[in-house]
């Protein structure tokens, strides 16, 4: 309950089913050691923190921002522009987080201060412009940035594929690729269920209050430009360190996988499907949602085979594998449309209730 | 008896309306002072404009003598004004305990404190750990002045309380205000129900149009039928 900060689950299946999440992915080393599982395991990871980073914003706040992948690229650019720049080392590490993760909450906080006195839709179109820019810059400044092919880079050699630890771990080999799993899944944790504790302090109360209503909150005596700000801007560093972890993982940072709108509608999707201003909707919402976009298409595979070996009409067309990303497009329909609260909220068994 | 509340010529301007017109008036400290006034007259917007969530355009408003008509809703809160907005204005995705607590700006809350405000809100104490948007209407009202008064504040701005209430939820509530009176507290009171009125109120001030129309003492307005009659167009009697 301590570390949870007394907001457990509430609910017997939404526990199950984080557990089955987290010792899955706590496992997956030794699971399944191929790559592509890795993968999909430290993306699932990265985006549980960085949707978390959302929810805190878009669930508890009621703010639309469309500079999250703005934040998300700040800490991807930061770590990789270190480690080129500086060669595989600690050191470059900790100059990346140091210059980047302040840097993000330095952007937030003038984005903030600028734009949260305003309405929200002028909140939203004005990170939506700054977004923008930060993307055309980060294209045009190839000298630092690498412009659109990114920039790659080697970690230090502790950190490497190629350094083993434990050859053979019941059939497993343990090796820096392990250790930088084990980094991202420890970091990721950390940072959910710190802002776990920031929600649910007096702090996370106020941000729900003025979700509710802004007005009544400041007339209770909350500065809430202040408290939209501050939780802005922690959001902002929050995403800032999973593009830490995201480029640590690739070796990699670039504007496709750092920077990209396609991300902000990813988080958005996710934090729906998982269910707004919950938290462990951000886990639920990342699993369920790149487990889909990454073995979606070789189940179709498996389940149109299949169609057309019972000799069934229409079905092995409709699964054909190429047609993932219509299902993938309708799965994300239905379930907006049978749990709006969010997987989190139909297996807590609440609907929102009218103010 | 001082003025803990001071207007003077405070007009508010809503978009291209014109609402409050040149609004005086004082209230006196320790004393309850209704605001009467037909549908539309300007009360609402008078506490609205009080706690600086609709700013007025000119005019001077003194908390304790001290201006406070260019403030921040937030500051004016903190100077110690507590607001109970009409349509039972809960956080509804709050617990109740939450909801007091988020009130409780200047520490935890005060146990002696919770005690007498439970001693005439007992719902409370007992959805406590319930969300505040599953109490029923009066529970919701009850939380609402709950809120505004779990730490002594020095004015309380509280808007149409009763309206839409139960008659034994009424009885409530004014017991609570006389409770609140006992203990010295002074009140800006909005209330369409006469009846209420004249039973809790020490002064009052009736609006019309933006502008105030009449003052003076509640038990006198009480007794003048031709007058209620006139000013509001009801008599007490009407309303008993």
């Amino acid at each position: 309950m301590i570390i949870l900060s007394g907001d457990p689950p509430r609910s017997r299946a939404l526990s199950i089913l984080l557990i089955a999440i987290i010792v899955a992915l706590a496992a997956v080393p030794f699971l399944f050691p191929g790559a592509k599982a890795m993968n999909v395991a430290s993306k699932i990871c990265i985006f549980a923190a960085l949707v978390a980073s959302y929810d805190l914003l878009l669930g508890y706040t009621g703010t639309v921002s469309f500079a999250h992948t703005m934040f998300y690229g700040i800490g991807s650019y930061a770590i990789a522009i270190a480690l080129y720049g500086m060669g595989p080392s600690w050191a470059a590490i900790a100059v990346g987080i140091a210059v980047g993760l302040p840097l993000a909450a330095l952007l937030a906080l003038g984005i903030g201060l600028f734009s949260l006195r305003v309405e929200a839709i002028f909140f939203a179109m004005i990170t939506l412009a700054v977004a923008s820019a930060f993307l055309v810059l980060a294209s045009q400044l190839s000298w630092l940035t690498g412009g659109e092919d990114g920039r790659s880079f080697q970690l230090p050699e502790l950190l490497r594929p190629g350094t083993v630890f434990v050859k053979d771990f019941f059939g497993v080999s343990i090796n820096g690729r392990t250790l930088t799993y084990y980094i991202v899944f420890f970091a990721s944790a950390a940072m959910i269920l710190g802002l776990l504790r920031v929600v649910n302090s007096p702090f996370g109360r106020v941000l729900q209050a003025v979700r509710e209503n802004r007005f009544r909150a400041e007339a209770l005596g909350y500065r809430t430009v202040f408290h939209l700000t501050y939780a802005n801007c922690l959001a902002a560093v929050v995403a800032a360190s999973a593009g830490v972890l995201n480029a640590m993982w690739l070796r990699y940072a670039g504007p496709d996988t750092s920077l990209s709108f396609a991300i902000m509608l990813d988080i958005l999707l996710m934090v729906v499907i998982g269910g707004m201003g919950t938290m462990y909707g951000a886990v639920i919402g990342a699993a369920v949602f790149i487990l889909a976009q990454n073995y979606l298409q070789a189940l179709m595979g498996v389940a149109s085979n299949a169609a057309a070996e019972a000799g069934l009409p229409l079905l092995p067309g409709l699964l054909h594998p190429d047609r993932w990303l219509l299902w993938l497009g309708l799965l994300f329909v239905a379930s907006v449309y049978f749990f709006p609260t969010g997987i989190v909220g139909r297996l807590r068994g609440v609907t929102r209730p009218k103010s | 008896m001082t003025d803990l509340l001071k207007l003077s010529g405070v007009h508010t301007n809503i978009g291209r309306y014109h609402i409050l017109q040149g609004v005086n008036f004082a209230v006196a400290e320790g004393k309850t002072t209704m605001l009467l006034g037909r549908n539309g007259a300007g009360k609402t917007t008078t506490l609205r404009t009080i706690m600086g969530l609709w700013p007025p355009s000119r005019g001077q408003i003194a908390l304790a003598g001290q201006r406070i008509e260019q403030m921040a809703t937030p500051d004016i809160a903190q100077l110690g004004v507590g607001y109970v907005p009409e349509s039972m204005a809960v956080f509804a995705d709050l617990t109740v305990k939450e909801n007091l607590i988020l009130a409780a700006r200047d520490g935890p809350l005060d146990t002696a404190r919770l005690e007498w405000i439970f001693g005439f809100f007992p719902a409370l104490r007992k959805f406590w750990l319930s969300r505040a948007g599953l109490l029923s209407g009066g529970q919701k009202q009850m939380l609402s002045i709950a809120r505004a008064i779990v730490e002594p504040r020095k004015l309380l701005l509280i808007d149409e309380p009763t309206k839409g209430l139960a008659p034994a939820i009424i009885g409530s509530l004014i017991e609570c205000f006389a409770e609140i009176k006992r203990r010295g507290a002074t009140i800006l009171l909005v209330e369409q129900n006469f009846h209420v009125a004249q039973m809790i109120g020490d002064a009052v001030l009736v609006m019309d149009n933006g502008m105030i129309v009449h003052r003076g003492e509640m038990a006198a307005l009480a007794d003048d039928t031709p007058m209620q009659e006139r000013l509001l167009g009801l008599s007490l009697e009407a309303h008993q």
